[in-house]
């Protein structure tokens, strides 16, 4: 009888996949669950919270610092989405190319994404210290401005340099990625398409972009979830300042669970960040699965 | 009786102990067997510690040595972690939520009120101390006890004062800081006029921002609870100490909105702000600095206590430390012996001059202590658990209270005022929605 089903290939391959399942249900499926969970509870620290169903949302949606970071959030992820997709794709492309000393070079653009996110925070918190900023001090000895820029302490001012920040560590990441699609693009083509008498940009748009669609929609789904989900660099450069500016749903997730100790409320900031994510993967699998497009055709 | 405290009692008998009397010397031994007899530890005890990172390397050592010594004494294995001090509050939480990791922790503030069915009751511990060593100052009580039990044993507070430049002050025309709210404007437009303004930090910092901003409101009158925890933020005083905050905001450096913690520190040290308020970490850099200019500039450094107010008392807060033992510790009898021990004279004295003064004492005998006698710099330092009031002031303390200081309520309303994001008016208002919150639970 047991023989029987050991033979027997579902069985088999049930059998072979619960130790994978098993990890996924508790390493992935618990946590999320628990912290959705806890989303909808008033849990505190050190204390068990009961139901209160919708209570933390209703609350959330009425505070004004957490609509200030659901909009810094998605401002920060859009703006610096955008740039470091397109000064990315430009390094790809610009790396893709013939250059003297390519791997050399290639290393060293993957540096920024090397470093410890919290070692390059602490560089930037120096780049925009108010009083020891080099970029100021350079500035000011070049006769060009007569204040240190006060960085971090503008509000937009502060939103526009955290995000400068993240697109300077993001940008190795979508480079190298796209780099790697670019040289599955046979040459071929190209050769074909020049013979066709087409332009550096024709080239670019019917033939690189096409074949590309697939890597940007899974390089640009990653580098959206990194940043809406980014903690550090925020933590270490602003803690969210000035007046909560650049507060982001994650720090100001960890600022009410861990140091205000309400875990139920920090959840629900957390879980509500999960349908823009859930939303940008979709967009993502809706691109890859855009084949026809890739072969020349149409949407349907 | 309480004029003529134990200590004095000690004092004045010390010299009789050669003598031949009882003395106070056999005295306090016997009483230190007894200490040792009242909490016998368990058999086989191992006690693990997690305490607060040291801010000057001293404090660490010291603290260190004088654990070793408890193991010497009692064969008692100790073994201390050290944690920065924002994250030992999470590490605490947690170890209180599912009831397992170190047997005590050191940690920061009310921690004590936000799950105090957690821990073991210390009031033998605290008893002992406090009738030993003059008694313990008033806000050990409001960050320690629950309903007449001590739940927690302080260990001090991280004093925080003002830091400034002598020089300056006296060429400004002042003989000595001033200790009214005019005379402190007045003395921050000086610095300011002289190149070297003051700077106190806006942003989230959670040291230095919270300190001075509390104790901005409260000079006033102002308070974010009354007694019974109505949230009452929105009021004249409040608006007062706004419109106050906003003249003295003219006078600083540029920046301070984004100013953390060490932003300060570093701005002091490089000569480029006459007055901060800080720890007296400015003064121990300054003093042991390789760099000759900087070594100069010790000379120079002042400390002050914060003016008082119209409400006519002392109104700071500074960093308090907890000792908590929690419920689940299998040898809480090793653990209070553990504590008793470190606050004990022998111990606390050398550990707080090691730590020159960083950590201020929670028992009033050791105002005695050699270390304030030996440095006059350090005064202002040794008030500050005399002169702080709670955070949580003057409601109760627990969750709320430590939720809303966590959410920077008071330091982004007063950020929000005097920078001019918002008229004082807004900005009470706002702080008093988002505390509610907090409160209503």
């Amino acid at each position: 009888m047991l023989s029987r089903y050991l033979n027997n290939r579902n069985v088999l391959g049930l059998l072979f996949m619960l130790p994978a399942g098993a990890l996924l249900l508790i390493f992935l499926t618990y946590p999320l669950g628990l912290g959705t969970w806890l989303g909808f509870t008033d849990a505190k620290v050190g204390r068990a919270g009961v139901w209160v169903g919708l209570d933390n949302f209703r609350f959330l949606w009425g505070d004004e610092v957490t609509r200030l970071a659901l909009f810094n959030t998605i401002f920060y992820t859009v703006v610096a989405s955008i740039v470091k997709f397109a000064l990315g794709l430009w390094l790809a492309l610009l790396l893709n190319r013939n250059l003297p000393f390519k791997s050399f070079v290639r290393a060293i653009v993957l540096l920024p994404f090397i470093v410890p996110t919290a070692l390059s925070a602490l560089a930037f918190w120096w780049i925009y210290d108010a009083q020891f900023s080099i970029v100021s001090w350079s500035l000011m000895k070049m006769g060009i401005i007569h204040q240190y820029i006060d960085f971090l302490g503008e509000p937009w001012l502060a939103r526009f340099s955290t995000i400068a920040a993240n697109i300077w560590r993001g940008i190795p990441f979508v480079a190298i990625c796209l780099l790697a699609g670019l040289q599955t693009i046979s040459p071929s083509l190209y050769e074909a398409a020049a013979l066709d008498g087409a332009t550096p940009w024709q080239r670019f748009r019917y033939v690189t972009l096409p074949l590309l669609t697939p890597v940007i929609a899974v390089v640009m789904t990653f580098s959206v979830l990194f940043t809406f989900t980014d903690f550090q660099l925020i933590y270490v450069i602003t803690r969210g300042g000035p007046l909560n500016s650049t507060h982001l749903m994650a720090t100001l997730s960890f600022q009410r669970a861990i140091s205000g100790g309400s875990l139920g409320e920090g959840a629900a900031i957390a879980t509500a960040m999960v349908p823009f994510l859930l939303a940008a993967i979709l967009v993502s699998y809706y691109g890859l699965q855009r084949r026809t497009w890739q072969q020349g055709g149409t949407d349907r | 009786m309480s004029k003529f405290s134990r200590r004095d009692f000690l004092k004045t008998t010390a010299s009789a102990a050669a003598a031949g009397t009882l003395g106070a010397g056999s005295a306090m031994w016997s009483e230190n067997a007894l200490a040792q007899s009242k909490w016998a530890p368990e058999k086989g005890a191992t006690l693990r510690v997690l305490r607060w990172k040291r801010f000057v390397q001293g404090d660490e050592d010291q603290w260190l040595a004088n654990t070793k010594k408890f193991t010497e004494k009692t064969g008692i294995p100790v073994r201390v972690d050290s944690e920065g001090w924002e994250d030992v509050r999470p590490k605490a939480a947690v170890a209180a939520n599912v009831g397992s990791g170190p047997d005590i922790i050191i940690s920061t503030f009310e921690d004590a009120h936000q799950y105090p069915d957690k821990l073991a009751d210390v009031t033998d511990v605290c008893n002992y101390l406090g009738g030993k060593y003059g008694g313990w100052y008033d806000v050990c009580k409001d960050y320690c006890m629950e309903k007449g039990k001590w739940i927690a044993v302080p260990m001090g507070c991280a004093g925080n004062a003002i830091v400034h430049r002598i020089g300056a002050m006296k060429e400004a025309g002042f003989s000595e800081f001033p200790k009214d709210l005019a005379g402190f404007l007045k003395l921050a437009q000086a610095y300011k006029a002289k190149g070297i303004p003051p700077g106190f930090a806006l942003g989230n910092a959670t040291g230095d921002g919270n300190v001075w901003c509390h104790w901005l409101v409260w000079s006033h009158g102002g308070k974010m609870v009354d007694t019974k925890g109505n949230v009452v933020i929105a009021s004249p005083e409040t608006e007062a100490a706004l419109n106050y905050g906003k003249q003295l905001y003219e006078t600083f450096i540029q920046g301070t909105l984004s100013w953390l913690d060490p932003n300060n520190n570093k701005a002091f040290l490089d000569g480029q702000i006459g007055m901060t308020a800080n720890g007296i970490s400015i003064y121990y850099a300054a003093k042991n600095s390789p760099d000759a200019k900087i070594k100069a500039m010790a000379e120079d450094i002042g400390h002050a206590n914060f003016p008082v107010g119209p409400i006519g008392r002392t109104t700071e807060l500074n960093l308090f430390f907890p000792m908590m033992l929690f419920k689940y510790s299998k040898y809480p009898n090793a653990a209070k012996a553990y504590l008793a021990f470190m606050m004990e004279k022998e111990q606390y004295e050398p550990w707080q001059a090691a730590s020159i003064g960083y950590v201020s004492h929670p028992l009033k005998a050791y105002e005695q202590s050699p270390l304030w006698k030996s440095e006059p710099k350090n005064l202002p330092y040794s008030n500050s658990m005399k002169i702080m009031l709670p955070n949580g002031y003057s409601g109760p303390m627990g969750y709320a209270s430590a939720a809303t200081m966590a959410d920077f309520i008071m330091v982004n309303m007063v950020a929000e005022a005097v920078s001019g994001s918002k008229t004082p008016k807004e900005a009470m208002e706002r702080a008093k929605a988002r505390a509610e919150r907090y409160y209503k639970v």
